[in-house]
């Protein structure tokens, strides 16, 4: 309990630390969203005066954290001025977009991953392992970039997939086992490129991870008591093998996040990624803010949860923040 | 022994590749900014030694592309003449490593131009933009790591070497650091420097960005060398004779990072090339006219390009081979230094 009470706390620090961070990113930025206005001489300048006040610009740094904390706390996160309305709103249709893609290539990366570093692993430096290994150098150096373009461009010439946004057209008129079709269908390509983004690095670390446990002394006693190989490398050598595997899967949640914030722009998923270049790109101060506290809040979330795993699955944490 | 031979086998076809692009002028046909109006989104041109009669010629030939009759994008061989490729040929002016003048190129045609990869919306080289262009993206990669390591160094060394209050506050802020997705990180910072400048100063202010973005594993790696280095016992007998802290640093602790520093180079380089490609990819980057990895690929977010002219997409391949020679080159530096490790520990251990 006092370990979670830890990790928690830990990971409320880090987003705090964050949102500081960010807001004095800010400070130094030279351009506000009000500048190409002052360009326009039919506005006045009293008048971006006034909008500068109504958003809280004119005032000093610290002042400004404090209001948009109070903001954080009515669930707003602050004002975007190119929406017009609260930022929370509209990052949350978004954020929901993101985690479903996130999410399912995470799944999708680690069932392909564990089965087939195993499987790596148990044939160590045979001839389908090292095949294995140069399919996973290949696919490691290949750019995520060309990677979802490379997708885009087949799926274009072939015609099999849809090639970009969330829904067809006509979805709102669609059954509901037709639109999870849709859905699906429009998933594939963003969820492959993400998945294969991710599959290199996961497969080695658990092609590594388990060959380091199969020379163990106890799994050698264990195959000279017959029992089966499929036993012994799921039952007896995995668990074995997972605590760095647990930590590599708060990892793996970060880079599919910075992952898919590329490929979301790349095949047009109406995620957290197009929404923050866009903001960029108009200088919508507190919707970058925002975007970027909660791909973090993903990414604290993901190693709270690698933490959790951890403790349910190793028990020298457990003992260690029980004192007896 | 054999770790070494793969080093050197990698470092030499680094070269080799960093080679071609450093001397673009020359390896490439054209400059890559000269427009050919009347030839926009040319389809890469074949090479050939048999011509349409059949015959064999002895130097390879492309034919000039014409449109197809009744159409405007499609293209068609155009084989009632054979374009010679000539070697080392006179062409466009440019500056071989920046400050030799020269007209020389590899290979030209004479009669007519020859686009090996196609050509793009203005009707410019493509292959000319990828070798320009990686210059542009390898300097970027370069400069960024050299900047995050000198940080990393820095801030790894006070960090480890001092400890106390320093080293808790440095390592709380690297955690902050690597708790942000990094390419969320990039863009907050890009996000708030200005948006439109000219292509030298936005090529910097890129590389600035890349590189302080990276700095936190960097200086983990770096302190934790420099705090098993600061108890040795050569470092506490020339503190024992006096001296300084700086002397000590400089000459003793911070040579014993070299290989980690190595490593990360050879892990940052590529990392950072990816990332400029990706900011330039989005148009925060790079801008045109002065062609990059990223901006080649820019034209291809709009699904015409991508219906039609697949062969956009060819940068994106030829580039492959610099990601593959950077992962050989960053695994044979790490297993030079776990096998420099191990053999320290078991001189420790006879001793």
């Amino acid at each position: 309990m006092r370990y979670l009470l830890r990790r928690l706390s830990h990971a409320l620090l880090l987003l705090a630390g964050v949102s500081v961070l960010t807001f004095l990113f800010t400070a130094l930025a030279p351009g506000t969203y009000f500048d190409e206005m002052r360009m326009n001489p039919q506005i006045a300048p009293e008048t971006i005066a006034a909008l500068r006040a109504q958003y809280g610009l004119d005032k000093p740094l610290p002042l400004r954290y404090v209001s948009w904390l109070s903001s954080l706390l009515q669930g707003e996160m602050g004002f975007s001025f190119a929406y017009n309305s609260p930022v929370a709103p509209l990052l949350l249709v978004r954020a929901r977009n993101t985690l479903l893609l996130t999410i399912t290539s995470t799944l999708l990366a680690w069932m392909v991953a564990l089965p087939l570093g195993i499987w790596s692993a148990e044939r160590l430096g045979r001839l389908p392992d090292r095949l294995l290994s140069w399919g996973t150098a290949m696919l490691l150096v290949i750019p995520d970039l060309a990677l979802a373009l490379g997708l885009l461009v087949f799926a274009v010439r072939s015609g099999w997939f849809p090639t970009g946004g969330m829904a067809s057209i006509d979805f709102e008129a669609l059954s509901v086992f037709n639109k999870l079709r849709d859905l699906a269908l429009h998933m594939i390509l963003p969820v492959t490129a993400l998945v294969l983004s991710t599959l290199a690095l996961l497969v080695r670390h658990v092609r590594a991870a388990v060959a380091d446990v199969l020379n163990a002394p106890f799994l050698l006693a264990a195959l000279g008591h017959g029992i089966p190989k499929r036993t012994l490398l799921y039952r007896y050598a995995l668990p074995a093998a997972a605590n760095p595997l647990i930590s590599l899967f708060g990892f793996s949640i970060g880079v599919l996040l910075s992952g898919s914030l590329l490929i979301e722009v790349v095949m047009s998923w109406p995620g957290l990624g197009p929404l923050l270049l866009e903001a960029i790109l108009a200088r919508d101060l507190y919707l970058v803010i925002g975007g970027i506290l909660f791909s973090t809040f993903f990414l604290v979330g993901g190693n709270l949860l690698a933490d959790l795993l951890l403790y349910w699955a190793d028990p020298r944490i457990r003992t260690e923040s029980n004192p007896r | 022994m054999r770790v070494r031979r793969a080093l050197t086998r990698w470092l030499v076809v680094l070269g080799l590749l960093h080679g071609i692009v450093i001397c673009a002028g020359f390896f490439a046909p054209y400059d890559p900014a000269e427009q050919d109006r009347k030839s926009p989104y040319l389809p890469p041109m074949r090479l050939h030694l048999l011509d349409s009669q059949g015959h064999l010629h002895a130097h390879p030939f492309v034919y000039s592309l014409k449109l197809h009759k009744g159409s405007f994008d499609q293209y068609e061989e155009d084989t009632t003449e054979a374009q010679q490729v000539k070697f080392f040929v006179s062409g466009a002016g440019y500056r071989l490593l920046g400050f030799l003048p020269s007209r020389r190129h590899l290979f030209g045609t004479e009669n007519a131009r020859i686009y090996l990869l196609g050509t793009d919306a203005y009707g410019r080289d493509q292959l000319s933009r990828l070798l320009f262009g990686g210059q542009v993206s390898l300097v970027a990669g370069l400069l960024g790591a050299g900047i995050t390591l000198l940080i990393g160094l820095s801030i790894g060394a006070v960090a480890g070497y001092f400890g106390g209050w320093r080293d808790t506050l440095l390592m709380r802020l690297a955690e902050l650091f690597m708790a942000l997705p990094w390419l969320y990180l990039l863009f907050a910072i890009r996000a708030f420097l200005p948006l439109t400048v000219s292509p030298l100063k936005a090529f910097f202010l890129i590389i600035v960005v890349i590189g302080t973005v990276g700095w936190a594993r960097p200086a983990r790696l770096v302190r934790g060398v420099v705090l098993s280095a600061k108890e040795r016992d050569f470092v506490r007998a020339a503190r024992g004779f006096g001296a300084t802290n700086g002397y000590l640093l400089r000459r003793h602790i911070l040579p014993e990072t070299s290989s980690v520093l190595l490593t990360q180079a050879a892990i940052l380089i590529p990392q950072y090339v990816l990332a400029e490609m990706t900011l330039s990819f989005l148009g925060l980057g790079v801008p045109e006219p002065v062609p990059s990895w990223g901006n080649l690929l820019s034209s291809l977010q709009q699904y015409s390009v991508l219906v039609s002219y697949w062969w956009m997409y060819l940068p994106a391949v030829v580039i492959v081979p610099f990601f593959l020679v950077y992962l050989g080159l960053a695994s044979s530096l790490q297993e030079r230094g776990d096998a420099y490790k191990i053999e320290t520990r078991s001189l420790g251990n006879l001793t």
